[in-house]
């Protein structure tokens, strides 16, 4: 059990890097005991949840040059199909099974419908209809209230072990208390090392060399004999499979799900920006990127209350300092890692210290 | 060997993606000649004239025009500088009318009434279909007169060089004879043509000097009387499959 | 003068040259069909002129990004933010002259609109020329890179409206005298309706003007085909193209007010969402075709009318539906320019 084997024989390549990560892992898993306080697990545990999103929306635009609109609603897939098992069946381990099991299916139909039908045209086009696809989605999931909830949404109860009332011990141990939102934290934890190695795995085959063939020369790629449509669409079908999981994982944290909370657009921005910041195809960009992002939209904020505060004289400063302009400077950020910084912080972190 | 070349390429590497398509190329063009540059399909005829009008980059070597190196030059700068470029798919827009071709290709006219109605008289001589289809959508035509079109398009203007791809490709033999009139008729006029075939039979009507190209190398340069007179050379260079064209 | 040997065959017949009116027809006939399906004449009317104004608005907005899809095939996805700086830039050009705009004569109130129209489309244009430079430029040829830096575009220059105007919505009142329906028989046609149809037509009248009675509009015509013909023949087409697209800026931004004014509320938002339904537009017009454009667009504000008053669920997917029958229909859009 090297870590070379652990990960597939993809090293962080970089002591930063690599200290950066043990760094977060570690945050991760002692972040109830050291970081008291709600706000700071639901950070933790988003995320976690993220990690997920973002590493497979890294397999797809990444690793085979995909750029789609589509992914956030494989989450919502994901999280609907929890939230509407539990729901329907009651908080048992059965229901979570067949909304996962359901949500599954969808999307991997769902795909594998786009992936065939649109892979086969420009970049641009593609990325315009998976944006249809998506908008529609999301009005079809607010209109379908008997099914979805509509607009307000689901909530509803989470199997015993994880939910909240749940205790494993009645005192509490090193201060946190063994709650089921502890275990459920835990859960979701272990659940995103599985996944986030899996996917490396994925990466790091044969499969996945051919993908990024794929993507830096199609034409050679096929002239190779490789029938590019074929692993697109397989690309497109994994990446919403784990887009889907890290949807369950949300539901099951939050505990109920509307339109905004897994389809906006919204997210599907963050998502974009979380990768290109963290690093594309490197699947460390998506761990490195989604801690950064989320830990500015919650934290940022303060920083950057500080700093309007200090500027209150200046009318403009104070403005463009102003904590709800947090989007604004991680805009900013984004531009300029697709201008110069491709491969994002994991890149230059690799370039600057004699990677090979 | 008097008159000065007037393109000149020297050891011109091209590569596309992945491929190496140029190993090398050679070529002269010397003013006022009809030079043919003869080949195979793949042979990387059609790159060269690519190369030399910018729409792809040499990787390595030189292309001077009138002794000026063209690989600092964006492709409307080499056109500007007088090089006409007649491509082997003949680049019409079939949605604009002949009309609006033709005052696209003549750079020195706002309106179709500004073109130089001398210069048009003697291409309507040339290529009559496209008085007749003056104002019609330049999709309608046929093969053939697309064609003409494209040459049309390239001499509206005085041009010092005219790079032309393939121009008898798919034509019926009337359209093909049309043809060698209009470009022997041209050749009055002291324009320097660089012509690329792989039909011998053609080329060697027109042809003043041939180079030949194989696997992205010139590998004979010469006279086209001398090449049309060894049958034997002819064999060696261009095999049978080529002179059964007709 | 010519000695041509005339081997061709004697005088063929001059094929018929065919305009294609078709898609053209598209909009009356669905204008008809929705008739007895309204029920009142004046119901009708009242639909139709909103989903016109609306069509309108769709196409001045959607006009430059076919263009420059058509001649460069970039994808702005952050067109948006030039609609949102309009309608933005309205609320504080038309708030200074609340004098003109409160008063109920049209002459003055004209006196306002006219110049915020003009400021408008002058800032989203020089805006527009900034972000070609920026953003567009440095990634020529690159799709991926295209979409995303876009996007980030849209990012930023959203949040930075939202610095200068602040994060909430603000009322943009219509000018008195255009406020207000005319009657016609028994139905009631909002007044700026009818200003928006108006302004419309003028704008593609103008632009089927420049398109084909210009060198200019011949070139894009031409570089919307084939580019790299364009170029052959001597054209700095990417000179062509930053005009082209400060031009599609500016024609955002125009509708950015227009729509603004429709609403009569403006939010940092108002441009984003209009992405799809710009795209849709774009689509099933033909990408590169101002006509496609145009009929498409009206198609667009018809059907979304008709469809809010006759099926509301349905209404929300009326676009993508519509997108779907005219691209079965035709599969390259109303329009297609075929690129050789």
């Amino acid at each position: 059990m090297t870590p070379g084997w652990l990960l597939s024989g993809d090293l962080p390549r970089s002591r930063v890097l690599a200290a950066l990560l043990v760094l977060i892992a570690a945050g991760l898993f002692l972040a109830p005991f050291v970081f008291p306080g709600a706000k700071a697990i639901n950070v933790a545990a988003k995320i976690c949840i993220f990690i997920v999103l973002v590493a497979s929306f890294d397999l797809l635009l990444g690793y085979t040059g995909i750029v789609s609109f589509a992914h956030t609603m494989f989450f919502g897939i994901g999280a609907y199909g929890a939230a509407i098992a539990l729901n329907l069946m009651g908080p048992t381990w059965k229901a979570v099974a067949a909304g996962l099991g359901a949500a599954l299916a969808v999307s991997l139909a769902l795909s594998l419908v786009i992936g065939l039908f649109s892979l086969r045209v420009k970049a641009i086009f593609y990325a315009m209809i998976t944006l249809a696809v998506a908008t529609a989605f999301q009005t079809l999931a607010s209109q379908l209230s008997d099914f979805t909830g509509g607009e307000d949404g689901l909530s509803f109860k989470v199997p015993q072990v994880l939910s909240p009332s749940f205790s494993l011990r009645d005192t509490p141990f090193l201060g946190v208390d063994l709650n089921g939102k502890l275990i459920c934290y835990y859960l979701l934890a272990a659940a995103m090392v599985v996944l986030f190695l899996i996917m490396l795995r994925i990466v790091n085959s044969p499969f996945g060399r051919v993908l990024q063939a794929i993507r830096e020369n199609p034409f050679r790629a096929e002239a190779l004999g490789y029938r590019t449509v074929v692993y697109r669409t397989a690309s497109n079908v994994l990446s919403a499979g784990f887009a889907t999981l890290a949807g369950v994982m949300l539901a099951l944290w939050l505990r109920y799900n509307g339109p905004d909370t897994s389809l906006s657009f919204e997210i599907m921005m963050y998502l974009l920006l979380m990768v290109v910041i963290g690093g594309m195809g490197t699947m460390y960009g998506a761990v490195v990127g989604t801690t950064l992002f989320l830990m500015a939209e919650n934290y940022l904020q303060d920083l950057l209350k500080l700093a309007s505060g200090a500027a209150s004289g200046v009318p403009f400063l104070r403005d463009v300092v102003h904590p709800d302009r947090w989007l604004l400077w991680l805009g900013l950020l984004f531009i300029l890692s697709v201008y110069r910084f491709p491969a994002g912080i994991v890149g230059k972190l690799r370039a600057g210290r004699g990677a090979p | 060997m008097s008159a000065p070349l007037l393109l000149q390429l020297e050891g011109v590497h091209t590569h596309i993606g992945a491929y190496h398509i140029l190993h090398g190329v050679d070529l002269e063009v010397a003013p006022g000649e009809l030079t043919v540059l003869l080949g195979r399909n793949g042979a990387g005829k059609t790159t060269t004239l690519r190369t030399i009008m910018g729409l792809w980059r040499a990787s390595k070597g030189s292309v001077r025009f009138l002794g000026e190196d063209l690989a600092a030059c964006a492709t409307p700068e080499i056109a500007r500088r007088g090089i006409a470029y007649v491509p082997e798919n003949m680049g019409i827009f079939s949605s604009l009318t002949v009309c609006e071709n033709m005052v696209l290709a003549a750079r020195g006219a706002r309106r179709a009434e500004a073109m130089d109605p001398k210069r048009l008289d003697w291409i309507f001589g040339l290529f009559p279909a496209l008085r007749r289809f003056w104002q019609h959508p330049a999709g309608l035509l046929s093969g053939g007169q697309k064609q003409m079109l494209a040459v049309a398009r390239a001499i509206i203007e005085p041009r010092r060089l005219l790079l032309v791809d393939e121009p008898s490709k798919g034509l019926a033999p009337s359209m093909v004879q049309n043809l060698i009139a209009a470009v022997r008729e041209l050749k009055q006029t002291d324009t320097t043509i660089l012509l690329v075939e792989q039909n011998f039979n053609f080329a060697r009507q027109l042809g003043d000097r041939v180079a030949v190209m194989d696997g992205g190398r010139i590998v004979h340069a010469g006279s086209m009387a001398g090449l049309a007179a060894d049958e034997g050379l002819q064999h060696r260079l261009l095999g049978l499959s080529l002179s059964a064209h007709q | 003068m010519s000695s041509t040997a005339t081997t061709a065959p004697a005088q063929e017949a001059l094929p018929k040259v065919k305009a294609d009116r078709l898609p053209w027809l598209l909009v009356p006939l669905l204008a008809l069909a929705a008739l007895p399906l309204t029920g009142s004449f004046s119901t009708w009317i009242t639909l139709t002129f909103a989903g016109l104004a609306m069509g309108m608005i769709i196409f001045i907005m959607a006009s430059g990004l076919t263009l420059v899809f058509g001649l460069m095939d970039v994808l702005n996805f952050g067109h948006g933010v030039f609609i949102t700086l309009g309608a933005f830039l309205a609320v504080s050009v038309l708030g200074r002259m609340a004098g003109w705009t409160e008063s109920e004569r049209l002459a003055l109130n004209l006196a306002a609109v006219l110049p915020t129209l003009l400021v408008a489309m002058a800032i989203t244009g020089a805006v527009g020329m900034v972000f070609e430079r920026v953003l567009i430029r440095p990634v020529y040829g690159e799709p991926l890179k295209q979409i995303m830096i876009t996007m980030g575009g849209m990012i930023v220059g959203q949040e930075l409206i939202k610095v200068i105007w602040g994060p909430q919505a603000i009322p943009l009142p219509l000018p008195a005298a255009l406020r207000g329906s005319l009657l016609m028989g028994e139905a009631a046609v909002e007044k700026y309706r009818l200003i928006a149809v108006v302004v419309g037509l003028a704008v593609f009248g103008l632009m089927s003007w420049v398109l084909s009675q210009t060198k200019v509009g011949l070139l894009i015509r031409a570089g919307v085909q084939d580019r790299e013909m364009v170029e052959s023949l001597g054209y700095r087409v990417r000179r062509l193209f930053v005009g082209v697209f400060v031009a599609g800026s500016a024609l955002a931004g125009l509708g950015g007010v227009m729509w603004g004014l429709y609403q009569q509320t403006v939010t940092p938002e108002i441009g984003g969402v209009m992405n799809v339904a710009l795209f849709t537009v774009i689509i099933i017009g033909g990408l590169g075709s101002v006509s496609g454009c145009f009929v498409g667009a009206l198609l667009v504000g018809l059907v979304g009318n008709y469809a809010g008053f006759l099926a509301p669920k349905v209404a929300l997917f009326s676009d993508i539906l519509l997108m779907v029958a005219i691209l079965s229909w035709r599969p390259r859009g109303l329009y297609s320019l075929v690129k050789s």
